[in-house]
């Protein structure tokens, strides 16, 4: 597997360290329900097909990249910076 | 106060085997610039001082004994001079947190293939390119600086491993290609 992280390039799959879903980036505010910080905790889909997860570029630039791959296929179809997305 | 007298990692010690030689090479000064938010105008007229600017990603650009190199997103090193006075970016003191191993001669992007996974061949990784990668595994800023020469920048509290690693890397492609050690 290798990734094309935006600001290095195409690189191995050694250089990065996996950290989880997308749902990670997307915190519930300070008093939200139970319910939603149970969500953000602990629920993930377990799709066949297209997910999105954060990876960290620990051997190379340091930045955590949002991937987009597909379960299925092992095709990857972005990698975007996640100091850069769009909130 | 007392005089307090730095020392290199290693010594300013070198080794050639085969084709190749390493060595470490002393660089001077070695400052950090991470660009805080909305600073970089400031940082870019700091930089004009000394005829250099913010280089892009994977490369680093030179100019009267002073060198700027890419290091991550809105972040540099600059190498070999003062800092000058830059508004808008962390300016913090590296030199005495890295060693920088100076590797050349015919044949050296093959010895650094064995532990660097990145294709370091001329096409691929012209001179004036610098990337941060991994050598075995030891996080490490790698530089081209002629079309058989790099130097590898690496914590300093890892100089002596990756010493080991690209001499004894040295003496596999050498023995490979015959020469005697």
């Amino acid at each position: 597997m290798r990734l094309t992280c935006p600001l290095c390039g195409d690189r191995d799959r050694r250089e990065f360290y996996y950290y989880g879903a997308e749902d990670y980036l997307h915190r519930p505010v300070e008093g939200a329900p139970v319910a939603d910080w149970d969500n953000y905790l602990h629920l993930r889909d377990n799709p066949a097909g297209v997910t999105k997860d954060l990876w960290y570029h620990e051997a190379g630039c340091s930045q955590w990249l949002l991937v987009t791959r597909n379960t299925v296929t092992h095709e990857i179809s972005a990698v975007e910076l996640v100091a850069e997305r769009k909130a | 106060m007392p005089e307090l007298i730095a020392k290199s990692a290693l010594e300013g010690r070198s080794s050639t085997s085969g084709t190749v030689t390493l060595a470490e090479v002393a660089v001077g000064p070695i400052t950090s610039i991470a660009v805080f938010p909305g600073g970089a105008k400031a940082v870019a007229k700091g930089l004009k001082t000394l005829g250099l600017a913010m280089p892009e990603p994977n490369s680093f650009a030179e100019k009267k004994g002073a060198r700027i190199v890419w290091t991550g997103r809105d972040q540099a090193f600059l190498i070999g001079v003062a800092p000058p006075v830059l508004e808008g970016a962390a300016v913090t003191d590296q030199s005495d947190g890295w060693a920088v191993l100076s590797v050349s001669g015919a044949g050296v992007a093959d010895v650094l293939a064995r532990w660097v996974p990145i294709d370091l061949r001329l096409a691929a990784f012209p001179v004036g390119r610098a990337v941060r990668t991994q050598l075995n595994h030891m996080n490490v800023v790698i530089l081209r600086v002629g079309d058989h020469a790099f130097e590898v920048m690496v914590f300093r509290s890892m100089a002596r491993t990756a010493w080991h690693e690209v001499e004894t890397a040295m003496h596999m492609v050498a023995a490979r290609l015959g020469t005697k050690i």
